[in-house]
């Protein structure tokens, strides 16, 4: 095996050291009618090459994104990623780290992570971010908890502009917590009066900008009622580039922002590795789950870096902690950080005016479409078309011909009666012919 | 893990070895934050501004200012070049970590995960447009069914202590199926665990209570029997034990849990141990999270992204959450909705696919021969180590073999002026990664050393004499190697009081700063 270095004679003078007769004596707590005498039932071990024709295969069953007109989004989005990122993340010494619990040797790691929180803090607006989350949802409803924790209240009200798979998380963890949180009516067109939610029970108000419908929402007056009300407003985004262009949630009164930011760094990937953010007021650190890193010095008075307010945490707290959380989502936050200081403010304002751009381009194309309705009043990259039939089946259709029209809002909430309405998602990897093969795609498969 | 024992210490206090001009040392290189070099007026990015156009963005444009500098690309390999050199690596040295498994990871794995077939795919394009990535989804499922004996697994779980949570929720839900919410509401946690086993207990409202161990450091299935209940939900026990011993009673344990109707949780972290040797599903266990960063090597990447599937048995399979992939008479179904008992959905997605691929190369590399052999070297490693140590360095559960890791206490130290910590920071000195130091919490100044099979015998060899001089060095009072230590790396010792006391969590510009103070 290509992997391990020990011959035959080297494990023999090992075991002879140790002082038994085979390897096997050294399993001997395992009860004797447990141990296996053979082999698993599995394939035996193969070459680099025969593992990359299998899997080179596997791979090559999928419609590759960048191989086709393709406006899938929904919490994910295809952006193009710097070559200098994906090779800047593979140097030995951030792939093949551990958590820098040792700061005299991971500074590398730590330095990167604060200037990752400071970036997450003034993107969002806000005052303090932590070292990453696993990914957006598991960020949300993460944050609900926090919430409960910081106002002693167990209600949620979650907006219906929410992604449902984000508040499904959120749902199953309060559920499972013995927490409330109640979710609104799909909300298409941001119409929900959700104001008219928060009562002296709420703990806190979840609202997603963009929504999962494309929305912008103006977060201030719900902030205003939820500080009325003592309870507290969590602004969600899954689409982190929006804020190169968008109000930030901490200038509209935001209490904690969570959000993905796949898009900056971070491929596609099937859905995973991604990575959450999560921002916050400075006086509610406290409460915040996951990793923290902070600045100090060193015996000789230098400037370094170190996980600090490990008291809220697992490995010391054990029940007590504010999360079970462990590992955050590293080499992901590497990722966003480089690529967000390739960017920089200039940088990340004109590629969200890019995409702004392109994604008002087709929104305007597809109002001229027979049997095509834009829902949206506002949008960043993306937003929600009705079709003039089911969203799921013209994109199955659509696919045939090899266009990736699109997320039918169905496939996320089957219930939600809204099987006509499709989201539609435009980067700056939209090509001008990308959106022609929609538009054409569209009119052949919608009756008109 | 590892557990955070840091000393504050005292700033400046100590003598720089070297001054320079630039304060670095030669290779060693102080580098600045981004916020210090760059410029808002730089982009490393070109981007070609688009044709004038009526934006609706609903009068919500950024008002707020960024003060995000931005760095050609020139400065940006640099600045992040410069940084990475400032980081400890598997690849650059022996990193002994006990229970954090630093394997080798092979970089084939990092090459499949970046196939465009796998890279980009979108997890809500068409389920007709990704028949290869849901086979992939069900080839590892195999695998890891398999070499568990297990009935089911979910792929869903993020990390490790996600996985925990998968598995401990699909327990709540089948107590709850059963009508015992109200009353089952104990889980039963050893002192010994992580600490994510007893916080991912009380996340979910249970309520834990301690199970001691015995001197051998193992649990006794008296001291499970005699805390067992009707209000007992399940136990929480890791196998290989934290102590890295083989729990010789885990088969009676799950006859007195089972018996008494609660459910066994495995926490897999030292799975890598017995893969191949034994398997989970026969020696009783209902769920068990499997950290493919650990045991089949996806990278730690600096802490994540993890990946921690969890295999369950027939009785909680049908509580898994969604999604998950399903045989059907046409070939493979993705399950995206919750049906029946499932208990829902826990993140957004798939879960971590980039993972998936890599922990399905390395399983594929090395096959059902190769990876025994991996337990096998695992274990062999950590008991040479062991023997090579035990005349200069204290065990506490007196001289028997271990699994993968070999734990230390601080016995031997005793009355040297050296503790656990300074002992563990002078390796740092010689070019090793410390072993994890206070854990697990029931020894005292614990060392726990898990080599992996990675190592040749001539690393081990060096590793193990650099160890027995350190310790020669300690017993012989020569303090001043270890109290201080390190000397010669990256920074000194980090003064992490100052850091708790006064949060400092980002940058902000001296003027700010200075005014704020």
């Amino acid at each position: 095996m290509r992997y391990h270095p020990h011959t035959k004679s080297e494990r023999e003078a090992m075991l002879a050291r140790i002082g038994v007769a085979s390897i096997d004596a050294l399993f001997a707590d395992i009860p004797a009618d447990k141990r296996l005498e053979g082999l698993l039932d599995l394939p035996h071990g193969l070459s680099e090459m025969a593992v990359e024709r299998q899997l080179g295969a596997l791979a090559a069953r999928n419609v590759v994104a960048g191989s086709v007109p393709f406006f899938c989004g929904a919490g994910a989005y295809r952006h193009y990623v710097p070559a200098s990122v994906d090779h800047l993340i593979q140097r030995s010494e951030f792939l093949t780290s551990y958590t820098p619990y040792q700061p005299e040797i991971a500074q590398g790691t730590l330095q990167y992570l604060f200037e990752f929180q400071t970036q997450v803090a003034a993107l969002t607006g806000m005052e303090v971010a932590n070292a990453s989350m696993y990914d957006g949802s598991t960020a949300a409803a993460e944050a609900v908890l926090m919430a409960h924790r910081l106002t002693r209240r167990s209600k949620a009200v979650l907006s219906g502009g929410l992604h449902p798979h984000y508040a499904e998380a959120i749902r199953t963890l309060t559920a499972m917590a013995g927490e409330e949180a109640s979710l609104m009516p799909a909300d298409l067109r941001a119409e929900e009066d959700i104001l008219a939610e928060i009562d002296n029970d709420t703990s806190c108000v979840v609202v997603q900008s963009p929504d999962v419908f494309g929305n912008l929402r103006d977060l201030r007056p719900i902030a205003a009622r939820a500080h009325e009300k003592g309870a507290l407003l969590i602004a969600v985004f899954t689409e982190v580039m929006a804020l190169g262009l968008i109000e930030p949630p901490g200038a509209m009164g935001a209490d904690i922002v969570v959000g993905e930011g796949q898009s900056l760094g971070n491929g596609l990937n099937f859905g995973g590795p991604y990575v959450g953010l999560m921002a916050t007021r400075q006086n509610f650190i406290r409460q915040m789950p996951g990793r923290l890193c902070g600045e100090t010095v060193d015996a000789e008075g230098r400037r370094g870096f170190v996980l600090t307010l490990s008291t809220r945490e697992q490995h010391i707290r054990r029940d007590k902690a504010t999360s079970n959380i462990c590992t955050n989502s590293g080499l992901c936050a590497l990722a966003f950080t480089i690529h967000m200081s390739l960017l920089g403010a200039k940088g990340l304002r004109q590629l969200a005016l890019v995409n702004h751009a392109r994604a008002s381009a087709l929104a305007e194309q597809l109002r001229k479409v027979a049997g095509v309705e834009v829902i949206n009043k506002s949008f960043f990259n993306e937003f929600a078309v009705r079709l003039k039939g089911s969203a799921s089946e013209i994109v199955e259709t659509l696919a045939e011909s090899r266009v990736l029209a699109g997320v039918p809002y169905a496939r996320l909430a089957p219930q939600a009666g809204l099987d006509d309405i499709l989201l539609v998602a435009v980067t700056e990897t939209t090509t001008d012919a990308d959106a022609e093969a929609l538009i054409a795609a569209l009119q052949g498969a919608l009756p008109c | 893990m590892l557990n955070n024992q840091g000393r504050p210490t005292h700033a400046g206090t100590a003598q720089p070895s070297a001054r320079t001009f630039t304060g670095n040392r030669a290779l060693m290189m102080e580098e600045a934050l981004i916020f210090e070099t760059g410029r808002l007026d730089v982009t490393g990015v070109d981007i070609e501004p688009p044709a004038a156009f009526t934006p609706s963005l609903g009068g919500l444009e950024r008002r707020a200012p960024l003060d995000l500098p931005g760095l050609s690309e020139p400065e940006t390999m640099r600045h992040y070049v410069r940084l990475s050199q400032k980081n400890f690596s598997i690849d650059a040295g022996l990193y002994p970590l006990g229970s954090c498994t630093m394997k080798h990871n092979p970089r084939l794995n990092e090459k499949m995960a970046r196939l465009p077939g796998f890279a980009d795919i979108h997890p809500l394009q068409p389920v007709s447009t990704v028949p290869g990535a849901l086979a992939l989804l069900a080839q590892l499922g195999h695998w890891l069914t398999t070499m568990t004996g297990m009935a089911a697994v979910s792929l869903v779980p993020k990390a490790g202590a996600h996985g925990e949570l998968c598995g401990m929720m699909a327990i709540k839900a089948a107590i709850a199926a059963r009508g015992e919410a109200a009353t089952r509401r104990v889980v039963l946690v050893p002192d010994s665990a992580h600490g994510t086993n007893p916080a991912t207990a009380a996340l979910i409202g249970f309520e834990v209570r301690a199970v001691p161990a015995r001197a051998d450091g193992t649990v006794d299935p008296a001291s499970v029997a005699a805390l067992m209940g009707p209000d007992v939900a399940a136990i929480m026990l890791t196998n290989p034990n934290t102590c890295g011993i083989f729990e010789r009673d885990i088969v009676a344990i799950a006859a007195i849990i089972h018996e008494g109707g609660g459910y066994f949780y495995c926490d897999g972290a030292n799975f890598n141990a017995i893969v191949g040797k034994t398997r989970t599903g026969d020696l009783g266990v209902d769920a068990m999270h499997i950290n493919l960063h650990k045991t089949f090597s996806t990278p730690h990447g600096g802490g994540g992204p993890g990946s921690g599937p969890v295999v369950l048995s027939e009785r909680l399979a049908a509580f898994a959450p969604v999604p998950f992939v399903r045989k059907s008479a046409t070939g493979l179904d993705l399950v995206e909705h919750a049906e029946g008992q499932s208990f829902g959905r826990m993140s957004a997605f798939h879960g971590q696919m980039g993972m998936f691929v890599r922990a399905l190369s390395y399983m594929l590399s090395h096959g059902a021969d190769g990876l025994r052999e991996a337990s096998e070297d695992a274990v062999l490693n950590a008991n040479y180590v062991r023997v090579c140590l035990n005349d200069v360095m204290s065990s506490p559960f007196g001289e028997r073999p271990c699994m993968h890791e070999v734990l230390f206490d601080d016995e031997w130290l005793k009355g040297s002026g050296v503790t656990t910590l300074d002992f563990a920071k002078a390796m740092i000195d010689e070019g090793y990664h410390p072993m994890t130091m206070y854990f697990p919490l029931v020894v005292h100044g614990a060392m726990l050393i898990e080599p992996t099979e990675s190592e040749s015998l001539a690393a081990l060899d060096l590793f193990i004499m650099t160890l027995r001089d350190l310790a020669f060095s300690a017993k012989r009072g020569e303090t001043g190697r270890f109290t201080d230590a390190p000397h010669l790396a990256q920074r000194r010792r980090l003064d992490e009081t100052r850091a708790a006391r006064t949060p400092k969590l980002r940058w902000t510009p001296p003027e700010v700063a200075k005014a704020a103070e």
